[in-house]
């Protein structure tokens, strides 16, 4: 039994981050109509930005000793941190938290970045197939991870969780089990309530505000919402530049979880396609359930009694889930009439 | 009726024609292309194959560092290495065999496909006469028997399963770098000095070549010790998040986790184990300890502080203090301003050795180096006297056992050497068990 829960713990914020980025992409499909395959580069951009954000509070002043030596006989360098020798202690707080002040770089960047692709690139594809639109977006993917390559090495850059924030809360001894059969990473506690807000915030900026009503007016006729006079294409740009701020946020914070590292945005990608393919082409509701509910089977897969019966079912299991949804529920778990079947 | 005459001048030309035609297979091979890619210009060329993009991208642009190093010392620039220490004299820093060395690069991408097409071309287009790098055992097998087909020489780089060595060796392929029935051996007495004789183990390895010989070689030799091995359990090469392999190991009973994972996967796994509170667990009334078996300096730089106290061996470490080990740390340090990885280090040492060996056999014919470096005794290279034994072309030499340092003095000062065991220790018949099958064959030399 403890061994069930912890797995479904488990499953939670891989769940959260294959959620926030499907619901991104389902954001610029159903909007849109674009098959966004450079959507995990932008996964990888957001966790790029804790990236920055640490090097830039990092950055030292270097010094040569006058009488120190290297083993290979160079005089040794002597670093001091410039926010440590302008701002204190306050500074080495600053650098602990790099990763939570990294949201503040990357809700412009991510911002920016999600306009720009679609006003630079996407918008000369919306009557193009869809074969076109995932040939550019997968050409785009690939620039953009060869230019992090090369500004930031192929190797994980590691981007520890601030150390109060490190560890992990022995949940089994809050429900009656023995101490330390079920712990979890605080972080990962973190990871949970985040992306569970965000996608909350999501929600309630589509239902609550003017400017969501007319979107989802757009997303079921754009061209209906367009006849009275609303600029439904501004609204669709900005659209795509809050679905890559949702999945930029979702890398920033998963930092922590997964080093960063130029290919992380394509690990993700195939996996959050099945994602929104499971619950739903355009569907968000979807895109979330389908994603925490795979994040959880996934995890239990890979538990050593169903890998004894089934062996190798963890490698396989999103794929059978997508495989078995897909003949029983050719929609998906939650998708509209008419997506993707003209 | 016909009658069939021939007179002296026909037969002289019939002679010359016939001749002549018996001579050509040779004429235009054996004769002209004694072996593949024989250097005619004055210069050879050696086919450097690393991964350049891949989870091993900074184990191989460090191994690209050291053979550029290489090539500048055997050139006779710069302060000649280990060209100094090494026990063989016959380098002399005139190139190889009098020819200047060249080289061209490859991207193994850590991808066995990839790492062939990319063999392939520098044997084919660029001629080079050895190939050698590598950070990956499957990427190794598969050059290594490219290489054997193809009649040139194979240099392993970085390359740890048995299997190399074992049901996978080649006549043409010879490998500096230890392996991973060494490491087991290496391993064994510091963990029983230091975690008893009485412990559980749970075993996380990636799923392929070289993580099943580690698996193989570690749990024999620690089951050798006396423990238990609770849970073999494989994990997908670049699983990234290693959550859901890691918390069984919570409720398993176990009180060791040995991680059989590299490079990026070690990164990913160790760190993950330590936020899971894997290092303050009590288990069996013992403390929950991690081993991780092959350790490089490079990965310990991404786990960080992770890797404190934690065990495990290498090939080589920067801060050995013999004078071939210090040469290298010289040379490189003064190059490129940090120190050089145990991927730098059997990079390197495999060039010089490819070249010693081409001088003191006096050609490039891959059956005349390999006749040279088989039982091939030689030192001053770090890791003390060192043979590269006959029966499987692998070299014997001291192991390391290397601990995470608690109190590094810098990000290069990561790992503290623990123990040196010694070469007799960890080695092996060439018929052990875990390097059963397989024939090491005849040389090839192609054309």
């Amino acid at each position: 039994m403890d061994a069930v829960l912890l797995q479904i713990l488990n499953g939670l914020d891989k769940g959260s981050a294959y959620a926030l980025i499907a619901l991104g992409l389902t954001l610029i499909f159903g909007t849109l109509g674009v098959v966004n395959f450079a959507h995990g580069a932008l996964f990888m951009i957001g966790a790029f930005c804790a990236v920055v954000v640490q090097k830039t509070l990092t950055l030292s002043k270097v010094v040569l000793s006058e009488t120190e030596k290297t083993p290979w006989g160079t005089p040794k360098e002597i670093h001091t941190y410039y926010v440590q020798e302008w701002f204190g202690d306050f500074g080495l707080v600053l650098q602990d938290y790099s990763v939570p002040v990294a949201i503040l770089l990357a809700l412009p960047v991510m911002l920016l970045a999600g306009i720009a692709m679609e006003r630079g690139l996407i918008k000369h594809f919306y009557k193009r197939p869809h074969a076109d639109q995932i040939l550019v977006t997968f050409g785009l993917a690939i620039v953009l991870q060869e230019i992090v390559k090369a500004l930031f090495g192929a190797n994980p850059i590691p981007q520890p969780a601030p150390q109060a924030l490190q560890g992990a809360l022995d949940v089994g001894t809050m429900i009656g089990f023995d101490p330390g059969v079920i712990v979890y990473p605080y972080w990962r506690f973190i990871y949970f309530v985040f992306a569970a807000a965000v996608v909350s915030a999501v929600f309630a900026f589509l239902q609550y505000t003017t400017f969501g009503m007319v979107v989802r007016a757009g997303m079921a006729d754009r061209e209906t919402v367009g006849l009275l006079g609303i600029n439904i294409d501004k609204r669709f740009t900005a659209m795509f530049g809050f679905a890559a701020v949702v999945t930029g946020l979702a890398g920033v914070m998963y930092a922590p979880i997964l080093s960063p590292d130029y290919h992380m945005g394509m690990d993700f990608l195939v996996l959050c396609f099945v994602v929104v393919v499971v619950g739903g082409m355009g569907s968000l509701p979807g895109a979330v359930a389908a994603g925490f509910l795979l994040g959880v089977l996934q995890s239990f897969a890979a538990m050593n009694e169903v890998k004894a019966i089934l062996p190798g079912i963890d490698q396989i299991i999103i794929y059978l889930v997508a495989v078995v949804i897909l003949l029983t529920r050719p929609r998906g778990l939650m998708g509209r009439k008419g997506v993707m079947e003209d | 009726m016909s009658e069939f005459t021939i007179n002296r001048r026909g037969l002289l030309k019939t002679s010359a024609i016939v001749g002549a035609g018996l001579a050509m297979p040779t004429i235009f091979t054996s004769a002209a292309r004694a072996y593949t890619n024989e250097p005619k210009g004055g210069t050879v060329t050696l086919g450097f194959n690393v991964p350049q993009t891949g989870a091993y991208a900074d184990e191989g642009a460090d191994e690209l560092r050291a053979y550029q190093l290489a090539v500048k010392h055997l050139n006779g620039e710069g302060d000649g290495g280990m060209l100094n220490t090494f026990s063989s004299k016959v380098l002399k820093g005139n190139g190889i065999l009098g020819k200047k060395v060249a080289y061209v690069t490859g991207d193994t991408q850590t991808k066995s496909d990839a790492a062939r097409a990319s063999a392939q071309s520098m044997i084919q287009k660029d001629g080079a006469v050895m190939i050698t790098g590598g950070s990956s055992s499957g990427v190794a097998i598969a050059v290594q028997g490219l290489c054997q087909e193809a009649g040139v020489i194979f240099m392993a780089g970085l390359t740890h399963s048995n299997d190399t060595t074992g049901k996978d060796k080649k006549a043409n392929g010879f490998r500096h770098f230890f392996n991973a029935y060494m490491s087991g051996a290496a391993l064994a007495p510091v963990l029983k000095a230091n975690y008893g004789s009485d412990r559980k183990a749970y075993h996380l390895t990636a799923d392929y070549t070289w993580g099943w010989t580690q698996e193989e070689s570690i749990a024999a030799a620690t089951e050798g010790l006396g423990w238990e091995t609770v849970a073999k359990v494989r994990t997908p090469l670049g699983a990234g998040d290693f959550s859901q392999y890691l918390t069984p190991v919570l409720n398993s009973g176990a009180d060791v986790l040995i991680l059989n994972h590299y490079g990026r996967d070690m990164v990913n796994s160790l760190t993950q184990a330590v936020q899971f509170g894997m290092r303050d667990k009590m288990v069996n009334g013992k403390k929950l300890e991690i081993v991780v078996p092959l350790y490089s300096r490079l990965m310990a730089q991404g786990a960080g502080k992770n890797v404190k106290g934690i065990f495990g061996s290498t090939n080589w470490h920067w801060s050995l203090q013999d004078e071939g080990s210090k040469a290298f740390v010289k040379s490189f340090g003064q190059e490129y301003g940090f120190p050089p990885s145990q991927a730098a280090h059997t990079c390197y040492v495999q060039t010089l050795l490819y070249a010693d060996a081409c001088e003191r056999a006096g050609t490039f014919n891959p059956c005349g180096v390999v006749k040279a470096l088989e039982g091939f005794e030689f030192d001053g290279m770090g890791n003390g006297p060192t043979l590269y034994r006959a029966e499987d072309h692998q070299c014997f030499k001291d192991v390391l056992v290397v601990k995470g340092k608690e109190n590094p003095e810098s990000q290069f000062d990561l790992l503290e050497v623990v123990d040196v065991t010694p070469a007799a220790q960890v080695t092996y018949p060439p018929d052990h068990p875990m390097f059963a099958g397989g024939n090491l064959g005849t040389c090839s030399a192609g054309a």
